[in-house]
């Protein structure tokens, strides 16, 4: 007994070792972007090795960000882009999902089928045309360009009908008697009730659009469309001069940070949600 | 009737944007595929057949991009999963910090994988006047530094794999922790009055238990892998056939757009090799597990 005892000890010490380890893998990359966007340019620019501390942390990074590039902007593209694509997301699947879940109609579960095997549709495949659309309908360069194509989720879709059909049916019927329309029923009722997975849809969606790289690029290439992923892929190239990296590190800063502190607020939300069926990209 | 109609209607939206971003995409890019020598600006063709093909296999940059994709799917999928394993176990075997082990396990999963690369390059990069954070490491440690961002291949690669692991870990890290939470604690309990090693109870309990979720993460990992493209983008710029870093999928872009692209039907058959190689992968992997995997 005091053998295993002194084995599990051991054992829980090279646990939290191995974990501590993997800890300063994921946490390192965040503090040299820190690290390096308070450092000085002349400073930084002495360095041959790096230095792991700044004595003279500057906050002139971050407003050369912001002047002398476009972040700015970027990130107000962004947002709007964010907003905008959610909010209509939310307008396409609530009903959809309604009607899956409490309306009786003629083939049904034949349609639930078919959204169901769109599924497995990557979006590689469909983007090739999907750009073509756009650049026919001349939307290269628009918000409503870059919003289109991403409004819809089948996922979302059959997350929520699953939410609503755990609704007691006894609801319904009651509200039927009372002869409350279905859309009122759905806004008063439904909605309310399933606002916690609600929350989680719009939060992981929010997170997409935030991230979204590939589409954007291939639709905008007029700056003043830019969303913080292009942006800064712009920055690095044709941004600040490819040497000054600090400032560099600033612009990541202030795009990483909106979402860093989404996720220190709903934690747990957001990770339940994505155990639930997110995947990453 | 008036029942049919109100549903329809209720689906309505979600059956146009389906519709016409996903549904006619998928018939018009198999029409695309198979018409040869398409002109973006007249909007017209000279044949029907399988030249595009023909024309994406032969093209060096694909066999290059196909070469890249094997080989980061090969690296990450199987070492992502089972350090992923172990990191899982790490931490349901604790109990004080653990939340906080898992919170930051998780930040990568909310960065933007743009933003982040950024600073991945800048510490495996070497420049005239200042050395790569990881080279110092490597030098310290008796080794010789290298330029991992525009030196030989195997050190790209190396980086990139790096990354990709560093980028798809906390998804699966919350996976397969919630189940590993899971398992019925019972079982547990009797092995261990049984006096089953803890070797032997991981072996014979907790990952036949833990079996479907395994092949799940590995299933989708592969998938996602044979995707990539973001990271690298992140990492060696937008030019990833002069890097030598590019993947299908950033080969299918290339075809599409910028100063390569205008070539839907090249972007249409490499997009198309890409899918078939993810189902017959996937399909190869969903046989395999139907024999492994126990379902309780």
């Amino acid at each position: 007994m005091e053998m295993s005892k002194k084995g599990s000890r051991l054992s829980k010490g090279l646990i939290y070792f191995l974990l501590t380890v993997w800890a300063v893998v994921v946490l390192f990359p965040f503090y040299w972007m820190i690290l390096t966007s308070l450092k000085d340019f002349r400073v930084y620019n002495t360095e041959y090795i790096p230095r792991f501390f700044t004595a003279n942390p500057t906050l002139q990074n971050y407003s050369d960000a912001f002047t002398s590039v476009p972040l700015g902007r970027y990130l107000l593209n962004t947002v709007i882009f964010t907003a905008a694509t959610t909010g209509l997301m939310m307008v396409v699947i609530v009903p959809a999902a309604y009607a899956f879940a409490r309306l009786e109609f003629k083939g049904r579960n034949l349609v639930f089928a078919l959204f169901l095997s769109l599924m497995m549709i990557p979006a590689e495949l469909v983007i090739i045309t999907n750009y073509v659309t756009i650049v026919n309908w001349n939307m290269r360069n628009t918000y409503l360009g870059m919003i289109l194509p991403s409004v819809t989720s089948i996922f979302y879709i059959y997350l929520l009908k699953e939410n609503f059909e755990a609704i007691p049916d006894e609801l319904y019927s009651a509200a039927k008697v009372d002869g409350t329309s279905d859309l009122k029923y759905l806004l008063k009722v439904m909605v309310p009730i399933s606002q916690p997975t609600i929350v989680t849809i719009v939060i992981l969606k929010v997170i997409e659009c935030w991230n979204s790289y590939v589409w954007p690029r291939l639709i905008t290439y007029d700056p003043n469309y830019f969303l913080v992923s292009n942006g800064i892929q712009e920055i690095r190239e044709n941004g600040f001069g490819k040497e000054n990296i600090p400032a560099m590190m600033a612009a990541v800063v202030v795009i990483s940070i909106p979402l860093i502190v989404l996720f220190l607020f709903f934690r747990k939300k957001i990770m339940a949600g994505v155990s639930r069926g997110g995947t990453k990209g | 009737m008036k029942k049919n109609l109100k549903a329809w209607l209720y689906l309505l939206p979600a059956i146009l944007f389906l519709g016409v971003f996903m549904v006619y995409p998928l018939v018009d890019v198999c029409v695309y595929s198979l018409e040869e020598n398409y002109n973006f600006a007249r909007q017209s063709f000279t044949g029907v057949g399988l030249g595009n093909f023909h024309h994406v296999l032969s093209d060096p940059y694909f066999v290059q991009a196909l070469k890249n994709t094997f080989l980061i799917v090969i690296i990450t999928v199987p070492l992502s999963t089972g350090l992923s394993l172990l990191i899982a176990l790490g931490l349901s075997s604790i109990k004080p910090l653990k939340n906080l082990y898992q919170t930051v396990f998780f930040l990568p999963y909310v960065t933007n994988t743009l933003a982040v690369g950024l600073v991945f390059m800048i510490l495996f990069k070497n420049t005239e006047y200042s050395q790569a954070m990881v080279n110092l490491l490597i030098t310290r440690l008796g080794g010789t530094g290298v330029d991992f961002i525009e030196g030989p291949y195997w050190a790209k690669m190396f980086v990139m794999c790096f990354y990709t692991i560093w980028v798809v870990m906390p998804f699966k890290i919350l996976i397969l922790t919630s189940a590993l939470a899971s398992v019925n604690q019972d079982y547990y309990k009797a092995a261990r009055v049984d006096g089953a090693s803890s070797g032997r109870i991981f072996w014979k309990i907790t990952l036949p238990m833990i079996s479907p979720t395994v092949f799940y993460l590995i299933i989708t990992g592969f998938i996602g892998a044979f995707k990539a493209y973001s990271d690298e983008v992140a990492l060696f710029g937008t030019n990833l056939n002069a890097a030598g870093m590019n993947t299908i999928v950033g080969y299918v872009y290339d075809m599409l757009y910028g100063d390569s692209g205008g070539f839907p039907g090249y972007a249409a058959a490499a997009a198309l090799i890409l899918f078939a190689i993810v189902f017959t992968i996937t399909y190869i992997n969903l046989t395999m597990s139907r024999n492994k995997v126990q379902y309780m």
